[in-house]
């Protein structure tokens, strides 16, 4: 209950975001220009939605490592390792070159689907939602080829910023 | 003479409406080789045909007569029904039925679909399939994805009862087949990766009312068990022996789900089924035993009284779910003939027990590769008598949340899933499809939310070390415990074999290849590519004293979605990518049954 009524504030303040951001900046800009990363260790695009970091050599940040696991554990259960596809789902590797953060969100957060396809929405879900930032993040490396398939074989340390936000997500 | 024996049986009931009349007609049927009347062909599950028109001379011979496709693009499992000159064919979410009229092409006599709300979909984790139909009494029980049980008038595909078994909502839904015995209907339920409380439940043949409920976890009436009478390893199991291997009131989301197949001994009068992964797969999570999940339990089909049950994985770690069928024949160990029953886990050992007593005879490992326990403690006089013996490397309990265990074989996926294997009564031999596959396993801390995934571990699965095939289909000898040959597959088999007295054993493969092999030497003798990959499970029959044999092609099911992209290969460092076949190499989407035959 707690979980949802938080996550829908922030969800709501995020959709907001999204409008007056996609409405000032039209195209998105290049990956690497205008990347900055803030303070909690996440990258953000120059309009302000995260992004990933990979060092030079393949180091990842913690968001990317983190979006690995969660997206083996609550999505590809449908979409396939390493955002493959599957025979029952999209690719989201590829999906990624077409959607934005804030498409990607609205179809993680509300679902969609027609007839025998059908993507559930996982809103409600505080395992998907708390990490949300951080499976977009890894799939958007996937999606732009930043890093291979597989488990990222280095990364860098879990930020305090990334347990606090994990803390009061999950409200312990 | 065949449809002597369906006209006798659709008028015998119809006069008599007696169950144990009912039950002794349904037998027959079973024992009547033409036919195909459950999915397991019969009750002791040994997928074996006593037809023998085909066989090891002239199976190289056999041809396409005629398909028909599902109209539905999911995973195929399962296969179709044959009584008299009717086929029965079903199909994955939204779980059409059709009659098929086999004195005329395959006719559609009718089409039954029913409305089931689309949520169900994504909450049955790992595409939409359905193991198929029964038959009994003149009726087709289909059990749906929405866990609604619909008897449906064998003639005319009108429904007689129907009766919700579990609630979608929850995370609770069907893919599996029911087992009819005598005057009631068996069926399972889905939702172990949802946190459901699962169960076996029995209805009323004639009225669909529910009988009887039996609990995988919870408290003893709950479960049906008697805490003096119901034995483990031949000890009573004592008071609460499922509350006790679980913190508080963890249970409620015990999964212990039952979708896998039921077997049924007549003389013994026991029904035999497996139960599922517990609730999370973070097993620091959920500490304890986690009793009766991951079980093989021995029923009486009239009251639901459990007589033994046997954990293979106690405090499971790595989501062998324990579902897999319990194959009942009588074989020769130590000089001795026993009743038997032989169940291929998913955790990679392939167990032989007393089918009466639940005594454990053999547990020995059916792929080199399995490494996660170095064997199954076998003396009886030991406190760990019957448990595996975890080799620690490979703990994801011991390892802790957020540690990733690596090598870890078998895979999620299991040395064996739902594909069913074969028993030859000429060969002694059983005929078991498998997975030959390893994985990374990585335990996490988790939160409940109804109709949710419940799941805790991020898994990434390859083939092997050294290895570039990620299947095997074996011959098995129960009584020793030993592989006697074994085919490479490049991708896991995830088709039910078929075994018959011509010799021959047939399985599929996820490319869509139907084979056939020679039954005692394992060499291939015939081979054809169906539209898609085959997940299904071979069927045999006869019509006008002609042998067919039938099978399902429809990629799908785990195997579609875990191998469609191909495996990485973890060993090859950074940057390898797909180092293995993709499955979407081989295959595309597809629903179509393909039946073949020899020329005139
Ligand atoms: C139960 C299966 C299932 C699970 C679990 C699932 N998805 Fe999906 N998803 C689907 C299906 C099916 C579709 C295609 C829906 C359609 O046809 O419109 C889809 C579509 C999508 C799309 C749109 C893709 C496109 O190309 O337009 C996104 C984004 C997505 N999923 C993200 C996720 C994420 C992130 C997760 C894990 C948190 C996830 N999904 C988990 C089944 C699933």
């Amino acid at each position: 209950m707690n979980f949802s009524l938080r996550f829908l504030h922030r969800t709501a303040a995020l959709l907001l975001g999204a409008a007056l951001l996609t409405g000032a900046a039209g195209e998105l800009a290049a990956q690497e220009e205008g990347v900055t990363r803030g303070e909690d260790g996440k990258s953000y695009t120059e309009e302000g939605t995260p992004t990933y970091h990979v060092g030079e050599d393949g180091t990842v940040d913690w968001y990317i490592y983190q979006g690995f696991r969660r997206y083996h554990s609550e999505c590809h259960v449908c979409h396939g390792p390493d955002g493959m596809g599957s025979t029952f789902a999209p690719a989201l590797a590829n999906s990624l070159k077409r959607l934005d953060y804030y498409e990607f969100m609205d179809i993680v957060v509300n679902g969609r689907g027609s007839g025998n396809s059908v993507m559930p929405s996982f809103g409600d879900n505080p395992n998907v939602m708390c990490y949300i930032d951080d499976i977009y993040i890894y799939l958007k490396a996937r999606s732009d080829d930043a890093i291979p398939r597989g488990r990222p074989a280095k990364r860098e340390d879990k930020p305090d910023a990334a347990t606090e936000a994990e803390d009061a997500c999950f409200g312990t | 003479m065949l449809r002597v024996t369906l006209a006798t049986v659709l008028l015998g009931t119809v006069a008599l409406a007696w169950p144990a009349q009912a039950n002794d007609e349904l037998m027959e049927l079973m024992e009547d080789d033409n036919l195909w009347v459950i999915q397991t062909g019969d009750y002791a599950n040994t997928r074996y045909s006593t037809l023998d028109q085909i066989n090891r001379d002239n199976v190289g011979d056999l041809r396409v007569d005629w398909t028909f496709s599902t109209g539905v693009l999911r995973g195929h499992e399962g296969g179709p029904l044959v009584l008299g000159d009717v086929m029965y064919v079903h199909t994955p979410f939204p779980n059409i039925v059709y009659a098929l009229d086999l004195n005329d092409n395959g006719r559609i006599i009718w089409k039954y679909e029913p409305v089931q709300d689309p949520e169900v979909i994504p909450v049955m984790c790992c595409d939409t399939v359905n193991r198929g139909l029964a038959y009994a009494d003149d009726t087709i029980f289909l059990h749906q994805a929405d866990t609604t049980l619909v008897a449906l008038d064998a003639e005319t595909g009108e429904e007689k009862w129907k009766v919700v078994n579990g609630d979608p909502k929850k995370g609770e839904t069907n893919t599996a087949t029911v087992i009819p015995i005598r005057d009631k209907v068996l069926v399972g339920i889905s939702g172990g990766e949802f946190g459901a409380n699962c169960h076996v439940t029995a209805y009323d043949i004639e009225s669909g009312d529910q009988v009887w409920r039996a609990y995988s976890q919870g408290p003893d009436d709950a479960m049906l068990v008697d805490p003096e009478e119901t034995t483990h390893l031949g000890k009573p199991i004592g008071e609460n022996s499922s509350l006790d291997t679980w913190e508080g009131d963890q249970w409620q989301l015990g999964g212990g789900c039952t979708w896998g197949w039921f077997s049924y001994d007549p003389d013994l009068d026991l029904v035999y089924y497996g139960t599922g992964n517990p609730g999370t797969w973070n097993a620091a999570q959920r500490p304890g035993d986690n009793r009766w999940t991951m079980t093989i339990m021995a029923r009486n089909p009239d009251t639901g009284m459990a007589k033994w049950l046997y954990q293979k994985t106690p405090h499971d770690e790595w989501d062998y779910d324990g579902v897999n069928e319990n194959i009942l024949v009588d074989l020769e160990i130590d000089g001795e003939m026993r009743k038997v029953l032989v169940n291929f886990d998913r955790n990679g050992f392939a167990y032989t027990l007393d089918r009466e007593t639940g005594e454990l005879l053999v547990a020995e490992k059916y792929d080199p590769i399995v490494n996660w326990a170095s064997h199954v403690d076998m003396d009886p006089e030991s406190d760990t008598y019957g448990r595996p013996v975890v080799v620690p490397e490979y703990s994801t309990a011991q390892a802790g949340e957020d540690v990733n265990v690596q090598g870890i074989c078998p895979a999620a996926l299991g040395t064996k899933d739902q594909q069913p294997a074969a028993f030859s009564p000429k060969t002694n031999l059983f005929y078991v499809p498998t997975n030959h596959v390893c994985m990374d396993y990585e335990p996490y801390r988790v939160a409940y939310t109804a109709g949710q995934p419940y799941v805790g571990a991020t898994v990434s699965m390859y083939p092997p070390e050294g290895d570039d095939h990620m299947g095997n289909f074996i011959a098995w000898d129960a009584a020793k415990g030993e592989i006697v040959w074994s085919i490479p597959e490049r991708f896991s088999v995830w088709s039910g074999a078929l075994a018959t007295a011509g010799d021959v054993v047939f399985y599929g493969t996820l490319e869509g290849y139907l084979k056939a092999i020679d039954s005692e030497t394992g060499d291939e003798l015939f081979s054809f590519k169906t539209p898609s990959g085959i997940i299904g499970n071979v069927t045999t029959y006869t019509h006008d004293g002609k042998q067919y044999i039938a099978v399902l092609s429809g990629v799908g099911g785990w195997a579609g979605i875990g191998l469609a992209a191909g495996l990485t290969d973890p060993t090859a460092g950074l940057g390898a990518v797909g180092g293995y076949s993709a499955l979407s190499n081989y295959t595309a989407l597809g629903g179509q049954l393909t039946v073949f035959s020899l020329p005139e």
